[in-house]
């Protein structure tokens, strides 16, 4: 139970997708106008991501990996097979066949949060942040489905978190007197690098 | 010709892929410690782009539209791919330097960007020289930042020392923070500071 | 023809994977031939490297038949083994040190009747790890090549470091990487990263301690005090260079203890 929620807090608050390697940055951006819309891409993302990072690991395991094929052939002849260029491809597959599940659920339920995501929204198939948790899954080498799944749903936690607290911040920015050049992206730019910067202290902690 | 020209240029300035349609900033990012890796960066990036353009430009009124998303991503990936496997057995060096921008090229967001609002409602030599136009724009932003962050962070630009030894024999210090990425943040948000001074239709409301 | 109909989009879909899936796994193998030359070559190219030998892809071969004498595995023991070095497969070697690594963790926690369950599973493990060291002949000296294996930020990072006869100063480091960051963990494939690692020590008195990367910009390692054993991390590159400083300790390097001390001078 431990190593669940140390993987859990880890990837929260100390690995933060937004702060800490800096992925998913465009849309996090781009749709960061108001809560409401931030709350709403932040729960697709983590929707996606809580999907993503077990699917692709079963992929990983089962599929890809040099010697995974050992349940359908047998362990001498799947350790000859490595299938790992593939990775890349298969991770995008999925990834892309989950987020266009979520644009026709999105769609249908919420058309104002439709509408106001915009190009955004398909856009999520390509927030790095995604096929950064694939990656990161696979480079950690999480030991089992559990460990994978609260990977991402975490990942996508923290995600959710830094958009939403953006988006608050630029909420408040509104009646500031922000110079007129620099209104809107330009000040996100440096409100989320002086959050960036913040967040490095979380990388002092051990867990 | 007006109407190419523009493709073109559009997005150098008014219509700048980073920092008015803000996609593909991750790379942005990741690459600009240096301006070497900038540079190659933005030629896979244009490479890739206006290939991707073209060919799903071709397809596009083929592609169902419930598919799309997984449509344009394979083709994207695809591409990457075969161009990355095909450089490792006939140009390892090179494929040494790009094998590193594979995953960062498919995830890049003026890929899809692109391939949604614009090749996927135009002819294939228009949808060509819009990829070239946002790989171009793409490039400035990317090489302004690395060529900024590679002298203040590393005193030199194109890994040629510039910072004389003097000055840091008289305790100059390299500035190791502009390394970090949220300075590349900071950076980018003052190059928009500067671009709306100057282009007054840009500016936002709030 | 209307192309929202289900039927239409899934043979578009499968037509299209199908395409793709013969496209790539056609290329993949026809190229892998010339991809397996050019990654033998490369990795010739880094082990005379490592020695201060710059092989170029055409002469790499014969270079490498020139200098390196022997090629051999050893075990945990510090025992030779039957078996050729090149031939190791170190991404697999790679991951059982990691195991082992990973049990060393568990052991310091673990309970008297956990621990013997532990043990075995150790020794079995240790008893698996095959060890490449290189043997170059180089003017008249002798040097003993160690290739790493450890993981960075977005995949695998490796090397080869080599010794000189005393099997305590080092000779020379290259390191490589499959995708670091650019401009930051990729660094460490360059040679301002590396060449400091010559003329460092890796033992302090009789225990193993290998060389600490150490944070905090340029000369942080003199600013440590600690020159023998130290040399500086990639400022930005953190998580690269923390992978990089576990590869030559306790994720791989450790594991060649008895070997080296056992020949130590």
């Amino acid at each position: 139970m431990q190593e669940y929620l140390d993987i859990f807090i880890k990837s929260i608050f100390i690995d933060n997708m937004v702060f800490a390697f800096f992925l998913g940055m465009c849309s996090y951006l781009a749709v960061s106008k108001t809560v409401n819309t931030a709350m709403g891409l932040g729960l697709a993302v983590i929707f996606v991501l809580g999907i993503t990072v077990p699917v692709n690991y079963l992929l990983e395991n089962y599929i890809l990996k040099e010697g995974a094929l050992g349940w359908l052939l047998g362990q001498e002849e799947a350790s000859k097979i490595d299938l790992s260029f593939l990775s890349f491809i298969m991770f995008i597959a999925v990834i892309a066949s989950m987020v266009q599940l979520v644009e026709m659920i999105v769609e249908k339920f919420t058309p104002s949060l439709y509408a106001s995501l915009g190009i955004f929204l398909p856009l999520i198939a390509v927030n790095c942040a995604i096929l950064g948790g694939a990656l990161f899954m696979q480079e950690r080498e999480y030991t089992n489905i559990g460990e994978a799944t609260v990977f991402g749903l975490g990942s996508g936690i923290g995600w959710l978190l830094a958009i939403v607290g953006i988006a608050a911040i630029r909420e408040k920015i509104r009646y500031s007197d922000v110079p007129a050049p620099l209104r809107g992206l330009g000040i996100t730019f440096i409100a989320t690098g002086l959050m960036g910067i913040a967040f490095m202290s979380f990388m002092g902690i051990k867990l | 010709m007006s109407k190419n020209s523009k493709l073109i240029t559009g997005p150098i300035n008014l219509n700048n892929p980073i920092t008015v349609q803000v996609l593909g900033i991750c790379s942005a990012l990741a690459v600009t410690v240096k301006v070497e890796p900038a540079v190659v960066m933005s030629i896979s990036v244009t490479f890739v782009l206006a290939f991707a353009n073209v060919l799903i430009s071709l397809m596009r009124n083929t592609i169902p539209s419930r598919i799309r998303i997984i449509v344009q991503l394979v083709i994207i990936a695809f591409l990457v791919i075969v161009v990355d496997q095909v450089l490792k057995a006939f140009a390892y060096d090179v494929s040494k330097q790009l094998s590193v921008f594979v995953g960062l090229i498919i995830t890049n967001c003026i890929l899809m960007g692109r391939l949604e609002a614009f090749a996927l409602g135009n002819k294939p030599f228009d949808s060509f020289l819009d990829g070239i136009g946002n790989g171009a724009g793409y490039a400035i932003i990317l090489i302004i930042v690395a060529v900024f962050r590679e002298f203040f962070g590393s005193g030199s630009i194109w890994n040629f020392k510039i910072i004389p030894q003097s000055f840091y024999d008289a305790g100059f210090m390299d500035n190791g923070f502009v390394i970090l990425p949220p300075m590349a943040l900071i950076v980018v948000g003052i190059i928009i500071w500067i671009q709306r001074a100057r282009t007054k239709e840009l500016i936002e409301e709030n | 023809m209307n192309t929202n109909s289900n039927l239409y989009t899934f043979l578009y879909a499968s037509i299209l994977v199908i395409i793709v899936a013969a496209i790539l796994a056609f290329t993949a193998v026809t190229l892998q031939p010339l991809q397996k030359k050019n990654i033998r070559v490369e990795k010739m190219q880094n082990i005379l490297k490592s020695v201060g030998i710059d092989a170029t892809v055409e002469n790499a071969e014969e270079l490498y038949s020139k200098n390196i004498k022997q090629d051999m595995i050893v075990n945990t023991s510090g025992e030779k083994t039957e078996g050729k070095g090149f031939d190791v497969n170190m991404k697999k070697e790679g991951k059982t040190a990691l195991k082992i690594k990973a049990i060393n963790i568990k052991l310091l926690k673990a309970n008297k009747a956990e621990k013997k369950v532990l043990n075995t599973e150790l020794t079995d493990l240790k008893s698996k790890l095959k060890l490449p060291v290189y043997v170059c002949e180089k003017e008249g000296k002798t040097f003993y090549i160690f290739p790493q294996r450890g993981k960075g930020l977005w995949g695998p990072i490796w090397g080869y470091i080599s010794l000189e006869e005393d099997f305590n100063t080092i000779n020379g480091a290259v390191f490589d990487h499959k995708g670091e960051t650019p401009g930051l963990g990729a660094e460490i494939a360059q040679s301002w990263f590396s060449d400091p690692f010559k003329g460092k020590t890796i033992f302090e008195g009789d225990e193993f301690v290998s060389i600490t990367a150490h944070k905090g910009g340029k000369d942080a390692a003199k600013l440590a005090g600690d020159l023998k054993h130290g040399v500086d991390a990639i400022s930005g590159g953190t998580i690269t260079s923390k992978g990089l400083e576990a590869m030559i300790k306790e994720d791989w390097f450790f594991n060649y203890g008895s070997y080296i001390k056992k020949n130590k001078k």
